[in-house]
């Protein structure tokens, strides 16, 4: 079995080896027929970057995109610059330039990697998931008898924060970087699953339908671990079911589906304010300009946060959404699950958490309430605050570097639910209503704790879930999405989340049941 | 205010001292040689098994000691001196007390075996076997085989760590069958299979005879008393039970038994001097209970009965309900009220077994009166608070078992069994109870 899994371990090394040296590998020449037809289609009018890429990069060979990358984008900057001098906007070339180039180098790749996207695509994604399955399943044999088996979680250098901890931390970081960032170094890697978007959309794989698949991929793989790791627990087992669900229908290929047939690509389950540009201007008039369906849209989204939302919340708590639906949460509960130990649990930690994630909360609101203002108002910002220049720091900010390099990129050193616990506004949002007016809590079980302190380990949120169960108080925190990994890890039988009458929810005790009946009375009715 | 010093820095001593600063402004020291900070002895398995590090062991930030003026003191008691109201350490270094609280625990036993005291021998309970293990026992290449001695809750973990290093383990046990002093006849034999599903190597009914040294005084192996077969090991495993650790105080004129002797208020026969937890050790059984409770729980509770006397407001120690739980390698257990291993005159059982053979209950209830007077649950989560209050309103069987829905405290999602039990307790009694469906407005009139 252990030789199956390092069978596995090897395959799975050398597609991600192969999956990384595509980014080196290629042939770059843009036709000028396909720089003609780019130009038309984008309606770039200026003449000086059609000349200077017609005599620097149409028909020349590149090998690599990075130097593809750094000719057109120089390009792009050189001739801005001059146009910018003379106010000739007109003549600008519009949009982000490493998106400009990205389309260029799509269509400027040649030879054998676009020619053989499906053995591509097997020497990669194949390989990872083969690989991957072979190193996982053999843990039924492995592990022995189903039931917790944390065995040397903390004794293992890729989940205690050890060289492979940090290796990956760095591959992680530096994928998120070169996705939002630098799109056009990753074209390789969109034209293995091209195929795979065609046949859903109709469109060649941009590096969002990219990250969507791999996304999807990853968390089915990492959900096997999952049924593995959990198959004693039904709730583990029913929950990762679901948040997979949700990921591939809802977030992948119903929006993929969506485009094929003109319509705008939405994400049903993806709530304002996570979703955070879902009142933007082009946005809504997309929306707008998308007939029945679009005005659908509109309202679900308005329904979705204004009603659906809380009134989840309020019955089942926030889990209904953080650990069943979302998509943040379906890849922390999947890819980040060997991680979640890792998260801080100090006081000091629960401090700076509250701070940063109703900031981001007030930021998000305060953004589309501008956002709205110019809208419906047709004024360019607010106080003089542009509307374009709180969305752009909004999205750098939020959007790209919390939400996704440190969201995710940060698993193997802070643990699994950073975005989660210390970014989302969604999530901060739900919250409030969860600590305030809820009927999820976890049940403490009388005086049975020990405090052993395995639940507060393995809360991916940072919460100090032994701290109440010592006390025999039940847990009633805004930032817990109910994952039920501190139920499951309790050696005691000590915790349970419940939905229940709100009276008695919250229960602060002093001494705990076990004892004298005077004594708790005298001291806990005080 | 008065200077109040504990001996002892585990959950008996830290829960009196939490509760006295609650209550009060007096100067609180608590005395340990072993850690610095409190930390949950219970866990220190976790900690050998990679699950833990040994910080995520400690309920309480190290600032919270400060914050609540509780001063630590890192030294070991060599004697008490209550004439002088002082302590002695072992560096001769000394303290005076207004009020000294004794809660130092237990320590493993030893019975005077050859070779107990070899490299590679030692109980586990403290830190410090922790810190051997690591040294005697990293893994199965410098450890080929551990031999553990003593069937109790500390054996099968010390076994279940072991294996989780995937070193082989023997484990000899005394008795007929696993914790058969305590477990019933099925249960006992439930964890018995457990052990060998497991593949750890079960002797039972065998004691050990000696432990055989190698040239540098390591143990190299060990010999049973019965067979006088010879099993080799790097380690040696004691965990025949515990016993108060109170050695100290032979000639401090404290009265000792077994433990520190103390009344129902926690004193002992000296002013000023009390004792708690495992040490202590009551004139007369409480109730059905042991004079020595070596339960985390209690623990717990004489501190939180202490904390009340030492400011003010003398209270006797007058715990509820028994109630205990373990984890037996993945057999979850809980207990509420008593199910003696062999039931009395009086009693009734019902046992039932799950086909998985992983899951039971049994119910131990009055013959003639019919009422409940405890279970055992394995693999089945109950909730704590209906069975206190079933066993203080003195309810009857049939109210448990038909509101057994109410009692379930697993996970959501999980199959339930109710009405399986209810149906074998039906057809074994010829009753006719029908399951109430769980309501959450009794389960809510539990609390008071």
């Amino acid at each position: 079995m252990k030789s199956i899994q390092n069978i596995g371990l090897g395959i799975f090394l050398i597609g991600l080896a192969l999956f990384t040296s595509l980014l080196f590998l290629g042939n770059y020449k843009l036709t000028q027929e396909e720089f003609t037809q780019f130009t038309s289609n984008k309606g770039i009018s200026s003449e000086l970057f059609i000349n200077e890429m017609n005599s620097k990069v149409v028909g020349k060979d590149f090998s690599t995109t990075f130097s593809f990358s750094s000719e057109v984008i120089s390009i792009i900057k050189s001739s801005n610059k001059i146009h910018e001098e003379k106010q000739e906007w007109g003549k600008k070339v519009w949009g982000k330039p490493h998106s400009i180039s990205y389309e260029l180098i799509k269509e400027a790749g040649k030879g054998l990697i676009k020619e053989n996207k499906g053995l591509f695509w097997w020497l990669t994604f194949g390989l990872g998931i083969i690989g991957a399955l072979l190193f996982i399943i053999p843990n039924v044999i492995i592990l022995g008898p189903k039931g917790i088996k944390n065995n040397g979680i903390f004794l293992n250098s890729a989940t205690n924060r050890g060289w492979i901890g940090w290796f990956v931390f760095v591959y992680l970081v530096g994928f998120y970087l070169l996705l939002y960032f630098r799109p056009d170094f990753i074209v390789n890697w969109t034209y293995v699953v091209d195929p795979i978007s065609e046949s859903l959309s109709g469109n060649l794989a941009s590096q969002w339908f990219l990250y969507g698949f791999l996304y999807c991929t990853v968390m089915v793989v990492m959900g096997v671990r999952m049924y593995i790791k959990y198959r004693h627990n039904k709730y583990q087992v029913l929950r990762t079911t679901s948040v997979l669900f949700f990921q591939i229908v809802f977030a992948f290929l119903i929006p993929e589906i969506l485009v094929r047939f003109e319509k705008p690509w939405y994400d049903f389950k993806n709530a304002f304010p996570l979703d955070y540009d879902f009142f933007y201007s082009w946005s809504l008039d997309e929306l707008i300009a998308s007939g029945g369906l679009g005005l659908f849209i509109l309202i679900w989204g308005i329904v979705l946060t204004l009603v659906i939302v809380p009134v989840m919340v309020y019955f089942f708590g926030k889990r209904w959404y953080c650990s069943w639906v979302c998509g943040c949460g379906g890849l922390a509960e999947t890819l980040g699950d060997p991680y979640r130990q890792l998260s801080d649990k100090s006081v000091k930690a629960w401090k700076l958490e509250r701070w940063l994630v109703h900031g981001v909360l007030v930021f998000a609101l305060v953004m589309t309430a501008i956002t709205l203002y110019a809208y419906f108002s047709g004024a360019e910002g607010v106080l003089g605050i542009k509307t374009q220049t709180i969305q752009d720091i909004y999205g750098l900010l939020i959007g790209s570097i919390f939400a996704g390099v440190i969201g995710t990129g940060f698993y193997p050193i802070f643990g699994n639910r950073v975005w989660c616990r210390f970014g989302c506004p969604l999530a901060a949002y739900m919250g409030i209503v969860q600590r305030f007016k809820s009927r999820f809590r976890i049940t403490t079980n009388g005086g049975q704790c020990i405090s052993c302190g395995n639940c507060s380990t393995y809360c991916e949120q940072g919460i100090d879930v032994r701290a109440y169960a010592q006390k025999g108080e039940n847990i009633v925190r805004a930032s817990c999405v109910g994952c039920g990994i501190c139920s499951a890890v309790c050696p005691r039988g000590v915790l349970k989340l419940e939905n229940g009458p709100e009276q008695g929810r919250i229960n602060p005790t002093d001494v705990l049941l076990g004892n004298d009946v005077d004594l708790m009375n005298m001291v806990n009715n005080k | 205010m008065e200077h109040i010093v504990i001996i002892g820095n585990g959950i008996s001593g830290v829960t009196a001292a939490r509760h006295i600063r609650k209550l009060s402004d007096n100067k609180i020291t608590i005395i340990s040689a072993e850690s610095k900070h409190f930390f949950s002895r219970t866990a220190l398995m976790y900690v050998y098994m990679g699950h833990m590090k040994f910080e995520h062991t400690q309920p309480y930030e190290n600032w919270f000691w400060k914050k609540n003026r509780i001063e630590l003191k890192n030294a070991f008691v060599q004697t008490v001196n209550h004439e002088k109201k002082e302590l002695v350490f072992a560096n001769n270094e000394t303290m005076t007390y207004d009020k000294l609280v004794i809660a130092t625990g237990s320590k493993p036993n030893k019975f005077g075996w050859p070779g107990q005291d070899l490299n590679g021998v030692m109980g586990m309970y403290h830190k410090q076997d922790l810190e051997n293990l690591e040294k005697y026992a990293p893994d199965n290449k410098v450890c080929k085989r551990a031999v553990i001695v003593g069937g109790g809750l500390i054996g099968i973990e010390l076994a279940e760590m072991l294996h989780s290093r995937h070193i082989p383990v023997t484990f000899l046990v005394r008795e007929k069958s696993f914790w058969n002093g305590v477990l019933p006849e099925e249960e006992s034999a439930m964890i018995n299979k457990e052990i060998l599903e497991n593949g750890i190597d079960l002797h039972l009914g065998v004691n050990l005879k000696e432990i055989i040294s190698d040239a540098k005084g390591n143990a190299k192996a060990i010999v049973i008393e019965e067979t006088g077969e010879m099993i080799k090991c790097n380690v040696v495993g004691l965990t025949a039970g515990v016993s108060p650790n109170v050695d100290f105080l032979k000639d401090s004129g404290i009265e000792l038994g077994r433990g520190i002797k103390v009344n129902r208020f926690l004193e002992t026969n000296v002013q000023d001097v009390f004792a708690i937890g495992d040490c202590a050790e009551q004139h007369k059984a409480i109730d059905q209970r042991r004079p020595i409770e070596a339960v985390w729980y209690t623990g717990r509770m004489m501190g939180e009965t202490l904390a009340q006397t030492l400011c003010g407001n003398k209270t006797e120690y007058k715990p509820g309900h028994w109630f205990n739980s373990a984890k037996f390698l993945d057999i979850e257990y809980q207990t509420y009220g008593w199910v003696w291993a062999q039931p009395r005159e009086n009693e009734a059982r019902f046992y039932w077994e799950h086909e998985d053979g992983k899951k039971c209950i049994h119910i131990n209830y009055d013959k003639n009166t019919r009422e409940f007077i405890g279970i055992n649950t394995f693999g089945i989560r109950m909730r704590h608070e209906f069975f206190d209050r079933v066993l203080t309103e003195k309810r009857n069987v049939e109210y448990v078992l038909e509101h057994l829905a109410d009692a379930n405290f697993d996970p959501e999602f999980y199959q339930l069994h109710e009405k399986e039990i209810i149906a074998k307790f039906n057809t074994e009694n010829t009753s006719n109870i029908q399951l109430k469906k769980k309501s959450w407005k009794r389960i809510f009139s539990t609390k008071a």
